[in-house]
């Protein structure tokens, strides 16, 4: 009896139904959130202490015992992805205080951000593939209706793309889970996991390696199948771009590491190979279509996607040191990547833009505000001593330690072109004068804005996450190393799972 | 009966990916209501398409008797058929929205947000 | 155009108008009925939830959203939190008991010469029936005033 496991599911669930009840009133609604993701934030951090004793926690829903019935269980990536959904569903709420037009909480905005973290945080839960598919589409359902809040022409479009790529996602992955089944008889993700090592490996699990690498790639914008995503992430409120950027493509890439560390390693030599060129891909695709935009909140979105191609980059090479630099890459990329995502929100609560030619002169006036961004931006690119350069530096030891040269020069060449777009974003909006005629009083004007102010408040905490996790690299190595340790080992996994059932 | 299955499993993805191929936004949704039914149809085949009796224990005995079906995969489809059904009636809400914004149900009109 | 769309919107005929008034009534009970009978036999939250939407849906269509929130009384999205708060009140029964979450608890005594059941299955599946009427409706009517 653990209710830590549940608890980072439940709590934002119940929040979801309090703000809900509380529809008429924003006042209670964003206090209960901010109470809410505090309290997951908390669980989260609980999970991962009794994960750091006990190596595994599980429960089996409704008593049912594995593999028959509902199993959460959670390792330590999934405790690790549980804090840091806590961290950025925190940030969000604050920064929601501030930022959400009060025409979009009457439509559901705190409920379907909370609904949204349930999702997460069950997708990261869930030790049954079913229903891990279950909490993919929560999630995928609130994301769509946080997605078309407000009903601009931008969003409609970019929601149509949005929708149609991950329903056809879901479509493949229901699809290789009834394959599935239809093989093995089973749908615990452990019991599977055990009962292909014993198949003599056939044609087939490659076939449904790569239904799976479709479906869940779809989901992590990887190669080729990563546009919806610039299509549609600056189109709705910053303060749900941001989530999105921060969560959403990452349970895609928790879900292939499960997968293609538990399930998918018969094979290694066809199945990661094909990740390895999909990471390549992704990488260089992602930051050559950065580079050619004018636009603050599609540079970042093309650049999750080339770090997506990192994070992939880690996985498929899989080898220990490389999966250590994955699980380092996307504890890294989730608060730098929503962080960034917020300064533009708060830039364009300054000047009223998000394009590139229709802003300037921040530097000057708010000399503050651009050190904020330049640190996760820099963090980003991959330049010492913040996060970021541990991430990229534990990921290319590992590609060099295995001679994958060209996937090791590509990772290296995206780093600089990261680097690049950052510092266009840099000189465009901080550098360069302000171009004429745009309204800077904003900008310019003395008086204290509270609602800057506590728009500013995740950001200061974010950026002191990225400055932590660079200067204070090792726990968080130790961390990221223990991760891979029961990754690399997934019959443990499977014995914590089943138990006396194996 | 499962060859048969098969062809109508595969003629059901050809057409959803078919009409989620045209211009449409009606006809992709259309595309996109196929696509799931083909999905749950191919749980239903690959899982054995067995005539059995429902999968209850007689009272006493400690095993059903005789040859049941599994029971798991229409657990399966129906919670997979519920799920379509939440997502594709936002997804019609959602079309019709874009119709009224865009004034137009054709998707090469929408690329705004591509360049 | 105004009044041409809400005729389209509320089919004024009058067998329609009327017969919608006697099937709500009849709807509602049978909804409640599915909802009841769901534990051992075909039925449950979501058929009868469904039912009970198409009750109102039907209610709808024959006399417009006004008077369909007239008799109504509360708020759908208001059915729909407490639908949701019920389901989530389910699962915690079990935990007290040192069980896992969503185990089912079943209290039995009899009322004269019947023995009824009551479980945490029924209270999930009332808020399943809540929550599915309240969604359905929340839809249908923000739709329906769109359309006005």
């Amino acid at each position: 009896m653990s209710p830590e496991v549940v608890l980072p599911i439940i709590i934002p669930l119940l929040a979801g139904a309090l703000t809900l009840a509380f529809w008429r009133s924003t006042f209670y609604q964003r206090w209960i959130s901010l109470f809410a993701t505090t309290a997951l934030l908390g669980s989260g951090i609980w999970l991962l202490s009794s994960i750091r004793e006990t190596g595994f926690v599980v429960m089996q829903m409704g008593g049912w015992a594995a593999p028959f019935g509902i199993t959460i269980v959670a390792d330590l990536l999934s405790a690790i992805m549980i804090v840091l959904t806590g961290i950025i569903g925190l940030a969000i709420a604050v920064f929601s205080m501030a930022a959400t037009p009060d025409k979009h909480q009457k439509f559901g905005y705190f409920p379907l951000m909370h609904l949204l973290l349930a999702g997460v945080a069950g997708s990261f839960l869930a030790g049954d593939i079913f229903n891990l598919f279950v909490w993919f589409e929560v999630m995928l359902l609130a994301s769509f209706a946080l997605l078309t809040l407000g009903g601009e022409r931008a969003q409609m479009e970019g929601a149509i793309k949005y929708v149609t790529l991950n329903l056809f996602s879901s479509a493949i992955f229901l699809s290789a889970i009834g394959l599935l089944y239809g093989m093995v008889g089973t749908l615990n993700m452990a019991d599977i996991g055990d009962k292909l090592s014993q198949v003599e490996h056939t044609g087939m699990v490659n076939v449904l390696a790569m239904m799976f690498l479709i479906s869940f790639g779809i989901k992590a914008a990887a190669f080729p199948l990563f546009f919806w995503l610039p299509a549609s992430y600056h189109t709705p409120l910053v303060g749900v771009s941001a989530l999105f950027a921060g969560l959403l493509t990452k349970v895609g890439v928790y879900a292939l590491y499960r997968v293609f560390t538990l399930i998918f390693i018969g094979d290694t030599g066809y199945t990661h190979t094909i990740l390895l060129w999909v990471a390549v891909l992704t990488m260089l695709t992602g930051v050559l279509g950065a580079a050619a935009q004018f636009e603050f909140r599609r540079i970042l979105s093309f650049h999750i996607v080339s770090q997506i191609g990192y994070m992939l980059l880690g996985l498929a090479l899989f080898t220990p040191l490389a999966i250590i630099g994955g699980v380092f890459y996307i504890m890294h990329h989730i608060i730098v990547k929503t962080n960034l995502f917020l300064i533009s929100g708060v830039v364009y609560r300054l000047l009223g833009s998000y394009d590139l030619k229709k802003l300037g002169g921040v530097y000057k006036q708010r000399p503050w505000l651009a050190i904020l961004f330049l640190i996760p931006a820099l963090s980003l690119a991959g330049i010492p001593p913040l996060s970021g350069f541990f991430a990229k530096f534990l990921v290319i030891r590992a590609g060099l330690e295995v001679d994958a040269w060209i996937a090791t020069g590509t990772a290296l060449l995206v780093g600089l072109l990261t680097l690049y777009s950052m510092i266009k974003i840099w000189a465009e909006v901080f550098w360069k004068k302000l171009p004429e005629g745009i309204d800077d009083s904003r900008l310019i004007s003395n008086r204290t804005d509270s609602q800057l102010l506590v728009m500013l408040i995740p950001v200061v905490g974010l950026t002191l996450c990225t400055l932590y996790i660079g200067l204070n690299g090792e726990p968080i190595y130790q961390l990221a190393s223990d991760a891979a340790d029961q990754l690399l080992n997934p019959a443990a996994y499977i014995e914590a799972v089943l138990g006396e059932n194996l | 009966m499962e060859s048969l299955m098969a062809y109508v499993i595969g003629i059901l993805f050809a057409a959803a990916i078919y009409m989620m191929l045209r211009r449409s936004i009606v006809k992709l949704v259309i595309g996109l209501i196929i696509l799931s039914n083909a999905a749950n149809l191919l749980i239903f085949a690959v899982s054995g398409m067995t005539r059995g009796a429902p999968p209850l224990i007689p009272e006493g005995a400690a095993a059903p008797l005789g040859i049941i079906a599994d029971p798991l995969p229409q657990a399966l489809i129906l919670t997979a058929i519920v799920i379509a059904f939440g997502v594709l009636a936002f997804a019609v809400v959602l079309i019709h929205r874009a119709y009224e914004v865009v004034g137009n149900d054709d998707l090469d009109q929408m690329k705004d947000t591509d360049t | 155009m105004n009044d041409k769309k809400t005729k389209i919107m509320t089919f004024n005929t009058l067998i329609l108008h009327t017969a919608a008034l006697f099937l709500l009534p009849l709807q509602l009970i049978f909804s409640v009925f599915l909802l009841l009978r769901g534990h051992d036999e075909p039925g449950g939250g979501f058929i009868a939830g469904l039912v009970a939407s198409g009750a109102f849906v039907l209610y709808l269509f024959a006399h417009g959203v006004a008077s369909t929130r007239e008799i109504m009384r509360v708020e759908p999205r208001d059915l729909l939190a407490l639908g949701l708060l019920l389901g989530l009140a389910a699962m915690f029964p079990g935990m007290f008991h040192g069980e896992a979450f969503l185990t089912a608890q079943w209290w039995e005594f009899s009322l004269g010469e019947t023995d009824i059941k009551l479980s945490t299955v029924l209270i999930f599946d009332i808020g399943v029936y809540f929550a599915v009427l309240g969604t359905i409706l929340t839809i249908v009517m923000s739709l329906t005033e769109s359309e006005e």
